[in-house]
C-alpha cells in the first residue's frame, strides 16, 4: 500500500481514508486506523531437517530442510547445514508444507457455540450491505480458530454470508489467538468483498416481496450499484487530481457503500463472488466488462468444470469444495472431480471451507479431488495438488508475496506433519505462523484455549 | 411423490436402470480381505460369491469352483459394504427444495406412527453416487438432516427409521420400522429438554400400559402424548425393545437421564445418536451396553452448550471403555454427504481408535444395531454378497472401489456425477454442444 500512500501525499486526510479505508500503517510509524496491529509470536531459529517438502508452487523435495529464522524461511534445500543455536527438528518420514489457508471461514462472525447471539455473518437488512465489515463481526475468542491452528491452517479469510447481492468486506487473519481482531489481521492484506450470486439474495428478499426476486433481479443489483460506484469514483479521481494540482476542491461526500465498490475499482479490494452455476459466473464476468472491476475468485463454484476455459481465459480463480453438492439446486451438478479439471484446464483451483468443522481437514479435501481426478485420467501430482490450499489461496487473497509457498523471504508460515498430509491419518503436528511454534501436537503447553472455553467442558482437548 | 421426482422420472429410471445386473457367481482372488468379523484378514485370500450370497471366505487356498467369473484384486482390499447409520437417501433430493422432501411430518402429535419407508424414492440418484464409493446399505431416518440436534421437528418423536439397500430396483427396503427417532433438543414441544423428556417418558408408559387400563389421575392421563393408534402400536414395542429408540443426546448428563429410563422400562433398546460428550459417560454406555452412533469430526461446541466437550477424540474414547460405536458423517445433508462415512472413520483412527475399531463402526457395528447382522456387516460365509473391492485401505481418503457388489450383483461404477464429469472431462472436445455428448 506504501506506493500508493505515495501517490496521495498532499490529500486531506478525509480523502486519504476515502481512498485507502484500509491503510495499513502512515509512514510515521503510527498505526492507521483500522489497520494490523498483529506481531509475530516469539520464535527461535528453527532448522526441520530430513524432511518430505511440498513447497506450495509444485514442487517436492525429497529428504530437505527448511530453515525458519526471524519469522520467514531463511533458506530450504536438499543439505542444510544448522548454524549453532538453531533449533533442529528430525523430519524423518515426515512431511513440510506451507500452511494451510482457508479463503473461505465464517469463524468468529458465525463462532461457536451456534447461539442466537453469534449470529453476526450477515446483514440481511438490504441486498447492497456493502458498507459493513466481517472484521467488525468477528469474534477472536471463537473455539474454531484453535481447532483449524491444530489442524495447520495459518491463514483464514472471514467473510461474510451471503443473503445479500453485496454482503461486505472481508478480513484476513494470520490463525493467532489474539484479543482483538486487528492483533490478528494479516499485516498488508488487501480486504475483500463478498458478493453473492443465484439462490441466496432472490430468496431471502424474493421471500419478502422485494428486490432481487429473481437472478434478472440479481444482475440489475449489481449493475445499479456499479454504475453508482463508478460515478462515485470519478467524483473523487476529480478530487485527488484537483488537489494535486494545487486548486481548491471539495471533497465528496463519504458514502461507505460506494468505499468499497471504489475501493474494487481501484484494484485495492478484492471480489469474492459466492457463484455456483456456470451460466451465472459467465453472466458476472460480463458485468465486470462492462463496469471495469478485477474478479478475483468464485466461491462454491460447484460448476467452474464446466467452463474452467473461460475462468483461465479470464484470470479468476474458482474456490470449491472437494465433494459437497445436491443441498441447493444451483450446487445439483457438484462432482468429486471439479478442483481437478479446473486445474487441468489451466485455471486456479482453490480449496476452500465454508465451514466450521471442514476447515480441519482441507488437506483430506484436497487429496479427495486429487485421487478422484487422477482416477479418471487426469496426471497431477501431490504437490501440485497442495497449491489448491496455499499459493492458489494465497493469490485469491492477494497475499502470494507474502505467504502460500515455501521460498526464501516469504513469511515462516510452515506445518510439519506427521507423515503424507494426503493421508487421513496425518495430523499436523507442529504449526508455525511466521517462524513461532504456535502448535505442537504433543505438548499441551502449546495448545491455545479461547475465553469461553476456560473452565468450561472440554477445555482440555485440542482436536 | 413429488412434482419434480415425477418430471425427472425418465431420466432417473434409465439412470437407476444401469444397476439391473444379475447376481451371478463370482471369486475374487488374490486381495487382502477385511472380514469384519472378530478381526479376521486374509492376505491374499479368497471371497467366492454365488448368487446373491456370500459362499466362502478364506485365504489363497479357498477352492475356485468350476465356471466361476475369477476377479484378481491382487493389491486391493475386500471388505463388507459399508453401511451408514444416519441418512436421508431417498427422502431429501435438494435440501433447500420441499418439494423434493419427504423426511418429516408437520403434525404435532402423530409422529412415532410416521413410517418412511412409504415415501423413499427408489430412483434417487443419490442411491449410485453413493454406491459407487462402497456404502451399500444405509438407515433411512425421519428428520430434516441438519446437525442431529437441528432437527426442528414439531414432536417427541420424528417417527420410524428403515434400512434399505443401495443396490437398485423399486425394492429398496430391507428391515422397515428399524427403529423409532427422537431428537429431543429441538423438538418443539413443551418449551424445554425438560418438557421432552417427561412427555417422552409419559408417552412410553401410556404405550406401556394394556389397553383400558389407564385410570383417571394418571401422570400421563390427558396429555394424549400420542394420538394417533400407529404411534401406540409402534410405542409399545418400543417399550418392550422390539423396536429400538434412536434418540439424539449430545450432553453426558443427558445422555444418563436415558440410561436412566430403563429403570422405568427394563425392556426399551436405546441407540444414542451423537453422543458428541458420551466419552465422559463411556464407562456407563458400556456398563449399560448401550451403543452409540457418533459423528466423530463434530467436535466445535454446539447450541445451547449441550455438547461443549465434542471432540475428535470421542471415538477412541468410547472404543476404549467397550462401547458399540458407529460412525457417520455429521455435517448436513445426510442425504448427499452418505458417502463420506468412511473419511470420518479415518480421522477417528488418526485421534486415538483402532483401525479395526473404525472399520467395524462402518460395517458390522451398524448391523448389529439395526439389527440385520444375520446378513449384512462382515464376509462371512451365507451373508448377503455385499462386497467391496478397493484399491486401497477403504479408510484413506485417496482410495476408492474398483467392484461393488450389492447382493451378488456387480453395480455399475458409474452415476449422474460421473456422466456429468465425463461430458466436461474435455473441454476442447466442443465441435458440437456439450448436450449432444452423452
Amino acid at each position: 500500500m506504501k506506493p500508493l500512500t505515495g501517490l496521495l501525499l498532499g490529500a486531506s486526510l478525509a480523502a486519504l481514508s476515502a481512498a485507502l479505508p484500509i491503510a495499513h500503517g502512515a509512514e510515521d510509524g503510527a498505526r492507521a486506523p483500522h489497520a494490523s496491529s498483529y506481531r509475530p509470536m516469539a520464535s527461535a531459529p528453527t532448522m526441520i531437517i530430513n524432511v518430505n517438502i511440498y513447497d506450495g508452487r509444485g514442487g517436492l523435495i525429497e529428504n530437505g530442510s527448511v530453515l525458519m529464522k526471524d519469522g520467514d524461511i531463511a533458506a530450504i534445500g536438499a543439505n542444510l547445514e544448522a548454524e549453532e543455536g538453531t533449533v533442529v527438528i528430525d523430519g524423518q518420514g515426515k512431511w513440510v508444507t506451507p500452511g494451510i489457508i482457508d479463503v473461505h471461514s465464517h469463524y468468529g462472525v458465525y463462532a461457536s457455540p451456534g447461539m442466537n447471539a453469534h449470529s453476526d455473518g450477515n446483514e440481511v437488512t438490504g441486498p447492497n450491505t456493502a458498507e459493513v465489515w466481517a472484521e467488525h463481526g468477528v469474534w477472536p475468542q471463537d473455539p474454531g480458530f484453535a481447532r483449524a491452528q491444530a489442524s495447520g491452517v495459518t491463514t483464514l479469510q472471514i467473510l461474510p454470508g451471503s443473503a445479500n447481492l453485496i454482503g461486505g468486506r472481508g478480513v484476513t487473519l494470520k490463525n493467532v489467538p489474539a484479543r482483538t481482531v486487528q492483533a490478528m489481521k494479516f499485516p498488508g492484506a488487501k480486504q475483500g468483498v463478498k458478493f453473492a450470486c443465484g439462490e441466496n439474495p432472490k430468496r431471502v428478499y424474493g421471500q419478502k416481496g422485494e428486490s432481487p426476486f429473481t437472478r434478472m433481479g440479481n444482475v440489475a443489483g449489481y449493475r445499479a450499484a456499479w454504475a453508482k460506484a463508478v460515478e462515485y469514483k470519478r467524483s473523487w479521481d476529480d478530487y485527488n487530481e484537483k488537489v494535486a494540482a494545487g486548486e481548491d476542491a471539495d471533497p465528496p461526500t463519504r458514502d461507505l457503500q460506494m468505499d468499497t465498490l471504489m475501493g474494487v475499482l481501484n484494484g485495492e479490494i478484492l471480489i469474492q463472488h459466492h457463484c455456483y452455476r456456470a451460466d451465472d459466473m459467465a453472466n458476472i464476468i460480463e458485468v465486470s466488462k462492462e463496469f471495469g472491476f478485477k474478479i478475483t475468485a468464485f466461491h462454491h463454484a460447484v460448476e467452474s468444470y464446466k467452463i474452467a476455459d473461460i475462468l483461465a481465459e479470464n484470470d479468476i480463480c474458482s474456490a470449491m469444495w472437494a465433494d459437497w453438492w445436491g443441498f441447493k439446486m444451483e450446487a445439483y451438478d457438484g462432482i468429486r472431480e471439479n478442483a481437478a479439471l479446473v486445474h487441468n484446464a489451466g485455471a486456479c483451483a482453490v480449496i476452500h471451507s465454508d465451514s466450521g468443522t471442514g476447515i480441519q481437514r482441507l488437506n483430506q479435501e484436497a487429496a479427495k479431488t486429487l485421487a478422484d481426478g487422477n482416477k479418471a485420467g487426469l496426471d497431477i501430482s501431490k504437490a501440485e495438488a497442495w497449491g489448491w490450499i496455499s499459493y492458489n489461496a494465497a493469490r485469491t487473497l492477494g497475499v502470494e508475496d507474502q505467504t502460500g509457498s515455501l521460498e526464501v523471504g516469504k513469511d515462516a508460515d510452515v506445518v510439519l506433519w506427521s507423515g503424507d498430509p494426503f493421508s487421513v491419518y496425518t495430523r499436523a503436528e507442529k504449526v508455525f505462523i511466521d517462524g513461532a511454534l504456535v502448535y505442537d501436537m504433543n505438548d499441551q503447553a502449546t495448545h491455545a484455549v479461547s475465553d469461553f472455553r476456560l473452565g468450561l467442558t472440554g477445555e482440555g482437548d485440542d482436536r | 411423490m413429488s412434482n419434480l421426482a415425477k418430471y425427472l422420472m425418465p431420466f432417473l429410471f434409465a439412470a437407476s436402470a444401469l444397476s439391473l445386473a444379475h447376481a451371478e457367481n463370482v471369486a475374487i482372488v488374490g486381495g487382502d480381505v477385511y472380514t469384519a468379523h472378530d478381526g479376521v484378514v486374509y492376505e491374499a485370500g479368497v471371497v467366492i460369491i454365488s448368487d446373491d450370497k456370500i459362499a466362502a471366505v478364506g485365504g489363497a487356498d479357498t477352492p475356485v469352483p468350476d465356471g466361476y467369473r475369477v476377479i484378481d484384486a491382487t493389491g486391493k482390499w475386500v471388505t463388507p459394504g459399508m453401511m451408514n447409520a444416519y441418512t436421508l437417501i431417498g427422502l431429501s433430493e435438494v435440501s433447500l427444495e420441499p418439494s423434493t422432501l419427504n423426511h418429516s411430518i408437520s403434525e404435532t402429535f402423530y409422529s412415532a406412527g410416521f413410517d418412511v419407508s412409504y415415501g423413499l424414492n427408489p430412483d434417487t440418484p443419490i442411491i449410485p453416487i453413493t454406491r459407487i464409493e462402497g456404502v451399500t446399505r444405509a438407515v433411512v431416518v425421519p428428520g430434516f438432516g441438519v446437525p442431529f440436534d437441528q432437527n426442528p421437528n414439531k414432536s417427541v418423536f420424528a417417527g420410524q427409521a428403515a434400512v434399505i439397500h443401495l443396490g437398485g430396483g423399486y425394492d429398496l427396503v430391507v428391515k422397515s420400522q428399524a427403529a423409532v427417532v427422537s431428537y429431543p433438543a429441538n423438538a418443539k414441544v413443551g418449551g424445554t429438554r425438560t418438557a421432552v423428556l417427561d412427555y417422552l417418558k409419559g408417552a412410553l408408559s401410556e404405550a406401556a400400559q394394556p389397553k383400558g387400563k389407564k385410570k383417571k389421575g394418571d401422570s400421563n392421563n390427558g396429555r394424549r402424548f400420542a394420538k394417533a393408534p400407529e404411534d401406540k402400536a409402534i410405542l409399545a414395542r418400543v417399550v418392550t425393545g422390539e423396536v429400538p429408540l434412536y434418540i439424539n443426546e449430545n450432553k453426558a448428563s443427558n445422555i444418563l437421564q436415558l440410561l436412566a429410563l430403563r429403570d422405568e422400562f427394563p425392556g426399551i433398546r436405546l441407540i444414542i445418536l451423537g453422543a458428541a460428550e458420551g466419552w465422559i459417560v463411556a464407562d456407563e454406555l458400556a456398563a449399560a451396553n448401550v451403543p452409540v452412533v457418533i459423528a466423530p469430526t463434530n467436535n466445535l461446541p454446539g447450541r445451547g452448550f449441550d455438547s461443549l466437550g465434542a471432540t475428535l477424540y470421542n471415538a477412541g474414547r468410547l472404543e476404549a471403555a467397550g462401547v458399540t460405536v458407529a460412525i457417520v458423517n455429521g455435517g448436513f445433508s445426510p442425504a448427499h454427504n452418505a458417502r463420506l462415512l468412511n473419511q470420518d472413520a479415518g480421522n477417528a483412527v488418526a485421534h486415538g481408535m483402532s483401525w479395526n475399531g473404525a472399520f467395524e463402526a462402518i460395517t458390522i457395528n451398524p448391523a448389529k444395531i439395526f439389527g440385520i447382522d444375520e446378513d449384512f456387516g462382515s464376509l462371512e460365509a451365507g451373508k448377503d454378497a455385499d462386497v467391496v473391492v478397493w484399491d486401497g485401505d477403504p479408510l484413506e481418503v485417496m482410495s476408492s472401489p474398483d467392484h461393488v457388489f450389492i447382493m451378488g450383483k456387480e453395480v455399475p461404477l458409474v452415476s449422474r456425477q460421473t456422466r456429468l464429469r465425463d461430458r466436461y472431462m474435455d473441454l476442447d472436445d466442443n465441435e458440437m454442444p456439450f448436450a449432444y455428448k452423452k
